[in-house]
């Protein structure tokens, strides 16, 4: 990482090339902050960015103890990154609990800052710590800097008056000025953040203001630190930027949806994270003629976004795993209904509660099959924080052209990780072109002129949104199966299965209005990468090191997991292998083995966190270097 | 909500398809008053929606020549919640059963109540699964044989309005399946009413639990077995209105005889009341459709509904913020330029 060296000030300042930075805490440390202000002093100096917040399912677990440590990562660089890192360079822990839980991690040789007032007996016992492991020598290899944080903080704080109990909680601002200077960020960003963010409490304003500025002038002055670093400006393409995090784009995503339809955006929702800020996003939008609706659980919600959609409008519901399985129900009406719906779950570890707050893929069989009956849905996955927007803008266009409910398949990585994220041009976004129906579209044997739900339109097969208040399109639609063209009720054989067969042709038709998917192969490789959602960033990092290591792999990354990409039987089987990295035990390559007989490997990853580079790495080495199996004539 | 609509006659509002009871079935009843009724409320088809969940009641909606959703088990309350949210020009209507209203969809009934959200709520009760073929419902009494239950069912029922009221909700009213009249006037009333309506109808399935409501609204024993509520006049009934309801002076109701204790010890009903306490005491005060129960209007009290609610805040919002503009959201967060 380490590329030169320079003076400033009459200190020594080394530019790295990029640089891990994990804070770590108690969750009443104010870690998730830390990380997000350092984050954000990062954009605005220009860097490329990826963030990793993991953060406890508990709102408060005991102070001190290993659940209850929350710990926010980010890698900075001067080019263009794709992950938070697979190993931080440079750790902070506040307490002995958060220096347990994390320094495995921590690369070797690594750079720890600890508050060294927090390693007393008492904390050091609640870690687990049978000695102290600043005194016994267990760190060695590491570079430890032990600071005082709390006292200091503390002694920073005097002038406001304010009680140590009270003084003490900015110690989090303390770390942050070290970290600020150590890595010369610049500091306006975070002193105007903090202005705004608690003006209403000006003790807090000036005790955070001084324990910032004296963890900064503490880095300069103490002289602990042999060097300072730069890591310079990222060359990201021209543009204008912002930092974001997937469930912000994905919201946007939604509300620009909404706009570019003409359509009213109707939120149905009850809480649940990773996805709850979706929610927490669009309420406050509400100016945009948006219907944010929290409903009284799940059930509802999606009940009251169909409902919407019946009337006009773009029903929407936002939720994770546990929510999904509620809304079965729902998903399967409104496949019936053919009415648009898009339904978001921000995956997180399973099964039932599972790990609330960590990031899986394992529900991508649930949206694919998770309903009785034949009940087909498309599914659309983002692969970065950034591009949940346009995903979004997708799910909602397949939704509403097709009239069909979507599956956006975000993820708890997604959710809460950031990037620089390019903002769009809103007049280049395209429109959505939605039509209802206004007159009748039937002749009865009378020659009356009438109106039939389930006339199809020939070349999508989606059938006429007729909304409520159109006069003369009055007609009745259900869950019972429905004579084809008249939406009447129907048992008749024949007739079911037609719908079936029609159902599932219109969704599997829309495989010709979704790009191809490409592939980045530019050595002819034998074997393949093929991932979708959240594993992107790993999975090209780790193509990108294979390659540096003059070898040859190809890699495809998939938006749309139903129907799949037109060309992608032809793309499989010009591979001799395909690997296919999940945060599952193998979903999208049960699902691939079953379309395209592939023999697919999995690389499964179910640790509550996304692939590292190094995972994958490995992986693609193992194949490369062990034998394909002899050709079979598959 | 209903403005110059060209006047409609029942005809137009029936459906082409073909009605599915069983023959004498209440629910002929109840369809045929209101296809009587909305032409005379003057209300449009295009702007008419019935959703309806699952159970028999629950076909209703295919026999109106309006708009309609027959949808999932329980759910009508949230998806026509969303429905009436998102278009607060319509006149929605909730049909649902016992069973679909207060077993599987008990959360969704009393949440939409509480809320007040505009629309009408019309509960057939037959106190028995009739789709199913027969098994006791959350309205049946202690002790039901059926299918489910052969050595007699358990559970303590519902009383449909004691919920509704403990619910929350701003319009309660009972009518039944054998007084078309009745249930007209009952149902008006839930149209005009602003925010949620919910109505009870006693509704006789003649096959699973014939009779269930014959004690009470049998032509021969209606006028001493029915309470009929009228607003600002003193709680009576009987043949010869020889029955009144008093309050005690523990503050609990009684049926009296009006010789006994004089008119003017009668309980002057009155929808109004802020406080339901009275309302479901008379909810309460027959024990089942056994003994002299209460019909009419409940409660009808004046609150702003969710809609209405939404629609100002929404405005107060966009007067404080101005319309909502994509590009300056986008840019909302801190932003930089590399050029």
């Amino acid at each position: 990482m380490s590329e030169s060296v320079g003076h400033a000030n009459g200190h020594k300042v080394q530019t790295l090339e990029s640089v891990v930075i994990r804070f770590a805490g108690d969750s009443g440390d104010g870690m998730q902050v830390t990380g997000d202000r350092f984050t954000a002093e990062s954009a605005v100096f220009g860097n490329d960015l990826a963030t990793l917040p993991n953060f406890p399912a508990e709102i408060r677990a005991p102070a001190g103890t290993l659940p209850g440590v929350s710990a926010f990562q980010v890698q900075i660089a001067a080019y263009d990154i794709l992950t938070p890192g697979d190993e931080p360079n440079v750790l902070v822990a506040m307490n002995p609990a958060a220096l347990r839980t994390n320094v495995g991690d921590l690369a070797k040789g690594g750079t720890l800052i600890v508050n060294s007032d927090a390693f007393d007996d008492r904390s050091l016992e609640k870690a687990g710590y049978d000695s102290n492991p600043l005194a016994d020598g267990t760190l060695a290899g590491y570079r430890i800097y032990e600071i005082p944080m709390t006292s200091l903080t503390l002694k920073a704080c005097e002038p406001t008056g304010a009680k140590p109990r009270d003084a003490e909680r900015s110690k989090n601002f303390f770390a942050l000025g070290i970290l600020s200077w150590l890595y010369n960020r610049p500091t306006d960003t975070t002193l105007d953040w903090i202005g705004a963010r608690y003006g209403a409490k000006p003790l807090v304003v000036e005790a955070n203001t001084l324990a910032f500025r004296a963890g900064y002038n503490f880095g300069e002055t103490a002289e602990l630190f042999d060097s300072s670093y730069k890591v310079p400006a990222s060359e990201l393409g021209p543009g204008e930027y912002t930092n974001i995090t997937g469930n912000t784009a994905l919201a946007w995503g939604l509300v620009a949806a909404a706009q570019l339809a003409g359509l009213t955006l109707f939120l149905g929702a009850y809480p649940i994270t990773p996805a709850s800020d979706l929610l927490h996003e669009l309420a406050k939008q509400r100016h945009f003629g948006i219907v944010t609706f929290q409903a009284e659980d799940e059930i509802a919600g999606a009940g009251a976004a169909l409902g919407a959609s019946f009337g006009g409008a773009l029903g929407v519901t936002t939720t994770s795993g546990p929510g999904i399985d509620l809304m079965s129900e729902t998903i399967g009406l409104a496949v019936s209904l053919e009415l648009p719906l898009v339904v978001v779950d921000v995956q997180r570890g399973g099964p039932s509660t599972g790990l609330p707050t960590k990031p899986e893929q394992s529900d991508l069989l649930l949206a694919m099959f998770g309903r009785h009956g034949e009940a087909p849905v498309p599914v659309v996955a983002p692969r970065t924080p950034g591009d949940c927007f346009a995903a979004a803008i997708e799910a909602a266009r397949i939704a509403l052209k097709y009239r069909t409910p979507v599956f956006l398949l975000s993820d708890g990585y997604l959710a809460n990780g950031s990037e620089p994220w390019q903002v769009p041009d809103v007049a280049s976004l395209p429109a959505i072109a939605v039509e209802f129906a206004t007159s009748p579209n039937h002749a009865d044997p009378d020659g009356t002129a009438s109106f039939w739900p389930y006339v199809r339109d020939p070349a999508t097969l989606a059938r006429p949104w007729a909304v409520p208040g159109t006069p003369g399109l009055e007609h009745r639609v259900g869950g019972i199966e429905k004579a084809d063209g008249s939406g009447n009720v129907s048992y008749d054989p024949d007739n079911h299965e037609k719908m079936t067969h029609l159902r599932a042709e219109k969704v599997a038709g829309i495989a010709a209005d979704i790009p191809v998917v490409e592939v980045d192969d530019p050595d002819g490789a034998e074997l393949l990468v093929l991932g979708w959602g959240s594993t992107y960033g790993a999975a090209t990092a780790a193509v990108k090191r294979i390659r540096a290591r003059e070898m040859s792999v190809a890699q495809a990354h998939l938006r749309h997991l139903n129907p799949m990409p037109p060309n992608l039987g032809e793309l499989l089987g010009r591979y001799r292998r395909v690997l296919i990295p999940e945060n599952n035990l193998g979903q999208l390559a049960t699902l691939i083995r079953a379309r395209y007989l592939v023999d697919a490997v999995t690389l499964s990853g179910l640790r509550g966190r996304p692939f590292r580079i190094g995972e994958i790495e490995r992986a693609i080495a193992d194949l490369l270097t062990v034998a394909a199996p002899e050709e079979t004539g598959r | 909500m209903t403005d110059t609509a060209a006047a409609t006659s029942r005809k137009d509002w029936v459906s082409d398809q073909e009605v599915r009871w069983c023959p004498g079935c209440g629910d002929y009843s109840i369809l045929a008053a209101m296809q009587l009724l909305l032409p005379e409320l003057g209300a449009k088809r295009e702007n008419t929606v019935f959703v309806s969940g699952i159970g028999c009641a629950a076909r209703f909606p295919y026999y109106m020549n309006t708009y309609g959703m027959h949808s999932i088990h329980g759910r009508a309350p949230a998806i026509a919640t969303g429905l009436a949210l998102a278009r607060p020009d319509l006149d929605v209507w909730v049909i649902s059963g016992d069973g679909d209203a207060l077993s599987i969809g008990g959360n969704h009934l009393i949440h939409a109540l509480r809320r007040n959200v505009n629309f009408t709520i019309l509960m057939f009760n037959n106190e028995i699964y009739g789709l199913t073929k027969g098994q006791f419902s959350p309205t049946s009494e202690v002790g039901k044989v059926t299918k489910s239950s052969p050595f007699g069912s358990l559970d303590t029922p519902f009383n449909p309005l004691s919920v509704a009221l403990g619910a929350e909700a701003s319009f309660v009213a009972r009518t039944h399946d054998l007084d078309r009249k009745h249930i007209m006037e009952v149902f008006r009333r839930a149209y005009e009413h602003e925010g949620s309506a919910f109505v009870e109808i006693y509704q006789n399935c003649n096959v699973f639990n014939d009779g269930a409501f014959e004690k009470v609204s049998g032509k021969d024993v209606r006028a001493e077995m029915l309470i009929p509520l009228e607003h600002g006049r003193p709680i009576r009934f009987g043949s010869e209105g020889e029955h009144g309801i008093a309050l005690r002076s523990d503050g609990t109701l009684e049926i009296v005889e009006v010789a006994a204790v004089g008119e003017d010890a009668l309980l002057v009903h009155d929808e109004t009341r802020e406080n339901p306490g009275l309302a479901f005491q008379l909810s309460r005060i027959a024990r089942g459709p056994y003994e002299p129960t209460p019909i009419g209007v409940f409660r009808d009290v004046s609150r702003p509904h969710y809609g209405a609610l939404l629609e100002a805040q929404t405005a107060g919002i966009s007067s404080k913020k101005g319309t909502g503009d994509l590009a300056a959201l986008l840019r909302s967060g801190t932003t930089w330029t590399v050029s």
